[in-house]
């Protein structure tokens, strides 16, 4: 066979495979064509990684920092920029507009977090052990996430709509007058935090179905003879063993939650009357539409250091907990 | 458990199935309805017959079909793109050694964490520079290859045993042909969650190809349908036909391979 890799394949043997006893009368020759190895083998990971460096690092660290200029300058991406220092950062403290935002953001957070966990906790609960169906219910629960935020809001938006819509039909046939839903700046963000539990639900469920097989039944076996009802084994027993899969979830909704953007651009555009602008439609609106670059980046960095901090805060509490959890055993 | 308990379980857990489920059969529901059925209050809900009006409107014109394209384009280069880097990077710093691949590692891990809002704005401009904003280049250039992609091929290859790989080594195979012709194809698991992955959220993107992409005949179907929408507010029947065909991919794809996406999907977070 003449593959091109035939002459190369000395030269890539691992180090420890070509030269077992390393050991110190080793010829200089040998000594040599060992270094011209270990440098064929640098060559051929640099070869396999380049790219995925150039492209992962690239679009990563080289943005990070360019965004932190950004942030310090007044720049609308088409003229040259300014440099501001920290007044970006200043007038956005004072911004009520990024005020609303940040508002309208946290009460979503605070709703869709906390019941996309517990509705998922109780589905899955529902669904474990032997169930009839459990299969055609979870693939049901779970196929919403799949579709995509764009196709959710497109679908919403005509199911919600005042006119023709779905919903106003079933509230009229149950004698319910008509609602503004989207469009009443007093819904539209509860029925956004809806329309995200209906499709990110099912993820919580699988991840807990995922996690409650490998709870050991020795232990729930034990506390049933020792008389635990199913409230105390829930409590004493399921959600101690849940718990790291709950910090988990935790995190990921919670960093899913805030920077929630595509169903609201879909959706309400932050209407109506900025009753549905969250912060990273706050960021789009400040970069994309108003061209107000090094104001968004400002934003921008905002939300990454309170994202950092919220995932951190959390890591510590979760090890903080498997510490407690340990002295407990 | 008793008969009873059961039962009682399904009175839960079938009204609430039912409830996950009806959004997405009323979307096929209404792609199937006329305008007329639909545009009056209270509008119907369920169709007299089949009407295909809204799917020859949206296939007349000339754009979905270019749109749908478009978005095959970008998810399928993404997904064999991120299969072959993501594999050659993995394997290298699973089974390789050299100066660096620990720091760089844990650079491309950390990368991770950086919120895709804090890089748009000077991604965008890196796009620019390159003279890619506006066409697909832009959409595809970021998604070759994610840390995601990397990190777990080389979790797989760490837990698969080294001596076949060392037998090859020894009968002459360079590194290249050990990865493709002996790891890879133990590898199925890995290569079936990372193209999973990655077609889920190349093909449902929207807010990278909203920023990236001005020109309608370079829009993807997600793109394509907000617009869409927005210019035919009345036509509804035609608005839902385009949703069914923009979310039927990934649903067939779903429905075929569920056991992958599920596992793909909750393994990705936990062990990561």
């Amino acid at each position: 066979m003449t593959s091109p890799y035939r002459e190369t394949v000395v030269s890539t043997l691992p180090r420890a495979l070509t030269l077992p006893p390393q050991s110190p009368a080793l010829a200089p020759a040998a000594r040599r064509a060992a270094r011209r190895r270990a440098r064929r083998e640098r060559a051929t990971a640099w070869a396999f990684i380049g790219p995925s460096v150039v492209v992962i690092l690239g679009l990563s660290v080289v943005p990070v920092v360019w965004s932190l200029l950004l942030s310090l300058r007044a720049d609308d991406l088409v003229t040259p920029g300014r440099w501001v220092g920290l007044d970006n950062y200043d007038a956005l403290v004072q911004d009520p507009g990024f005020r609303t935002a940040v508002g309208n953001t946290l009460l979503y957070a605070a709703l869709y977090v906390p019941l996309s966990l517990v509705g998922g906790l109780a589905l899955a609960l529902a669904l474990n052990g032997r169930v009839r169906f459990a299969g055609l219910y979870r693939t049901l629960v779970f196929v919403p996430f799949v579709v995509s935020a764009t196709a959710q809001g497109v679908l919403f938006s005509f199911i919600l709509d005042p006119e023709f819509g779905a919903a106003n039909a079933l509230l009229h046939h149950l004698g319910v007058s008509r609602q503004g839903f989207l469009s009443d700046p007093g819904q539209a963000l509860y029925l956004l935090v809806l329309i995200s539990l209906w499709s990110g639900v099912g993820f919580c469920v699988v991840v807990y179905l995922a996690a409650l097989q490998d709870v050991p039944p020795e232990l729930v076996e034990s506390a049933r003879i020792d008389g635990a009802n199913r409230v105390q084994l829930l409590r004493h027993v399921t959600l101690p063993a849940l718990t790291p899969v709950t910090v988990f979830l935790l995190v990921w909704q919670l960093i899913t939650a805030l920077q929630v953007f595509d169903l609201i651009y879909v959706t309400t555009k932050g209407g109506p009357l900025g009753s549905t602008t969250v912060v990273v439609y706050f960021v789009w609106q400040q970069a994309f539409q108003l061209f107000t670059a090094g104001y968004g980046a400002a934003t921008a960095y905002v939300l990454a250091v309170a994202l950092f901090l919220a995932g951190g805060a959390l890591h510590l509490l979760r090890r903080r907990g498997d510490r407690t959890e340990g002295v407990a055993r | 458990m008793s008969g009873r308990g059961a039962l009682g379980r399904h009175l839960v857990l079938a009204p609430l199935a039912l409830a996950f489920a009806l959004p997405l059969v009323w979307l096929v529901l209404s792609s199937v309805m006329s305008d007329t059925e639909i545009n009056r209050f209270p509008p119907a809900l369920w169709p007299k017959g089949v009407d295909l009006g809204g799917y020859r409107y949206v296939l007349g014109n000339a754009m979905f079909p270019r749109w749908f394209a478009n978005s095959l384009i970008v998810a399928s280069v993404a997904v064999v793109s991120n299969l072959l880097l993501g594999a050659l990077g993995g394997y290298a710093f699973a089974r390789m050694r050299f100066a660096g691949s620990r720091v760089l590692l844990g650079l491309m891990l950390a990368t991770m964490a950086v919120p895709f809002q804090l890089t748009m704005i000077p991604t965008f401009l890196v796009m620019k520079w390159f003279g890619l904003i506006d066409t697909l280049g832009a959409l595809i250039v970021p998604s070759l290859v994610t840390p995601f992609a990397v990190f777990l091929f080389r979790q797989f290859f760490l837990a698969l045993p080294r001596e076949m790989e060392e037998a090859a080594w020894i009968d002459g195979c360079s590194r290249l042909r050990v990865l493709f012709s002996i790891v890879l194809p133990l590898a199925r698991p890995a290569l079936a969650t990372v193209a999973v992955l990655t077609f889920l959220t190349t093909w449902n993107d929207l807010s990278w190809p909203l920023i990236a992409i001005n020109h309608d005949t370079r829009y993807t179907l997600q793109l394509g349908l907000t617009t869409f929408q927005g210019q035919h507010h009345v036509h509804w029947s035609a608005v839902m036909a385009g949703n069914v065909i923009t979310v039927l991919p990934v649903l067939v794809a779903f429905l075929l391979a569920q056991r992958t996406f599920v596992q793909s999907l909750t393994s990705s977070g936990l062990k990561g």
